[in-house]
């Protein structure tokens, strides 16, 4: 039988050590693991390494993990939200490897189909192509990018299925799916947890197989960063 | 198209015979074509959605995961799963569809988006742009700006002509960490239109009531500018 589910994101996260690379799936505010953010912040594991496309807010998301100082390194491609984490850059308290964001997916999505590196033009003739390797194709340049190695990852769905299985809804897939396919370990929080059979196999986003441990959040708070609306 | 009016609360310097903000985001709709796939970065190039001309259908992309951003909602609809690059709440249009960001750039890497619309610290006259970082003060990354510029068909900056000390930000050489080489095909100021050539900024277009004297003055980099260079038309 298979068995994902687990109680809720205590259980989930229960064997993520000190110094352990985690991915966090979430573009902004849009799509990321509340639940597990909060139960790493009471467990306390300190000395990680982040890969996620932003860094929260000062207040949410990966910014409450740094007010914690619990975050050695970030891995992302903008984080111009976040001024505690800009004070811990400019410090130097905080190690911090900004790489373009194409780059931070293709790399998660090379390490979840089994490929050690892809070719990408972006960053070519910039500090990301420093110490890398280059080859030409085509006559133009391209930079060798590996896929990235990390021990868990941690992805937020709309819906998932006792089986694992993951349907995400509207941006809020972003970095998502590509993240589950990408961890060494692979937890998904979902909205919504139902039995297996329940969802349209034609709609699964992201197959069971890449997901380890699953359950449903409980209290989404979903901040938006910037509400902007439409006067009638 | 989109219809409903942003309202963005930028910070832009308005000076007498020069484009504000809207003017700039107003000439660059006019590149726009029936058919094109367009992305549009944060600031002043969002703005131009508001300026699609008549007629013409053009399809925006989202890096973070959508294509067809429809206008912002109002207020009941507003949904957190649901923003655009510049994480500000957004709708679909009809024909909308959701990716993830893999299949987000590999339509940007693979030259499926027609044109990029986006910002600049710096500019140099070869095409060279710098916008991601300001050594030691500001460092908040490139975002998917290098993924879109290494890539993109065809690279539209929407910028001040000058920084806040005066200084040119039309350039010989960017002083600023690069963003990508030899990239930018075209900018807009508030001063003018330029496109670059092997032989640096070429004047196509003044401003209403600016004069080429003034746009010389401002230009730091290569510069052509013909004396009977047009005033641009905007309705």
């Amino acid at each position: 039988m298979l068995n994902k589910v687990v109680k809720n994101a205590q259980e989930a996260i229960h064997d993520i050590e000190d110094g352990a690379v985690i991915m966090l799936g979430g573009f902004g505010l849009c799509g990321i693991p509340e639940n597990c953010i909060s139960a790493l912040v009471q467990k306390g594991t300190k000395n990680l390494t982040c890969i996620s496309n932003n860094a929260g807010v000062d207040d949410f998301g990966i910014g409450l993990m740094l007010k914690t100082k619990q975050v050695k390194k970030m891995i992302s491609s903008y984080v111009g939200e976040n001024a505690e984490f800009e004070r811990q850059l400019l410090s130097g308290e905080l190690e911090v490897e900004l790489i373009p964001q194409g780059t931070l997916a293709t790399r998660c999505m090379a390490a979840g189909y089994g490929m050690p590196a892809i070719y990408t033009p972006a960053g070519v003739g910039t500090e990301v192509a420093i110490g890398k390797e280059s080859r030409e194709f085509n006559g133009k340049t391209y930079l060798l990018e590996h896929a990235f190695n990390s021990d868990f990852a941690i992805v937020k769905a709309w819906k998932g299925d006792t089986h694992g299985n993951l349907i995400f809804r509207a941006t809020s897939r972003n970095f998502n799916p590509l993240m589950a396919m990408a961890g060494k370990i692979t937890i998904a929080e979902v909205e919504e947890l139902v039995p297996a059979g329940t969802l349209d196999p034609d709609m699964i986003h992201t197959p069971g197989i890449y997901i380890n441990r699953i359950f449903e959040g409980k209290n989404y708070e979903k901040r938006i960063e910037q509400i902007t609306v439409s006067k009638r | 198209m989109v219809n409903r009016q942003c309202k963005l609360n930028l910070s832009f310097s308005i000076g007498v015979n020069m484009l504000d903000k809207f003017g700039i985001a107003k000439r660059i709709a006019q590149e726009l074509k029936d058919g094109y796939y367009v992305n549009l970065g944060i600031g002043i190039p969002t703005l131009v959605a508001n300026y699609v001309p008549k007629g013409i259908e053009v399809i925006l992309q989202s890096e973070n995961g959508l294509l067809g951003i429809g206008p912002f909602p109002y207020e009941e609809e507003v949904d957190a799963d649901l923003i655009n690059a510049g994480k500000q709440t957004v709708t679909t249009t009809i024909g909308s569809s959701f990716f993830d960001s893999a299949m987000s750039f590999g339509m940007i890497r693979s030259g499926r988006v027609d044109l990029t619309v986006l910002g600049a610290m710096e500019v140099a006259d070869n095409g060279d742009i710098a916008n991601w970082k300001i050594p030691g003060k500001m460092v908040k990354g490139m975002g998917g700006a290098m993924d879109l510029v290494a890539s993109a068909k065809h690279i539209i900056v929407a910028m001040q002509h000058v920084n806040k000390a005066g200084e040119s930000k039309l350039l010989k050489q960017c002083s600023l960490p690069i963003t990508g080489l030899g990239c930018v095909k075209k900018v807009v100021t508030e001063l003018g239109v330029f496109d670059i050539t092997s032989e640096g900024f070429v004047l196509l277009e003044r401003a209403p009531g600016v004069s080429v004297e003034y746009i010389k003055s401002k230009t730091e980099g290569r510069l052509i500018a013909n004396e009977n260079a047009p005033e641009m038309l905007l309705d």
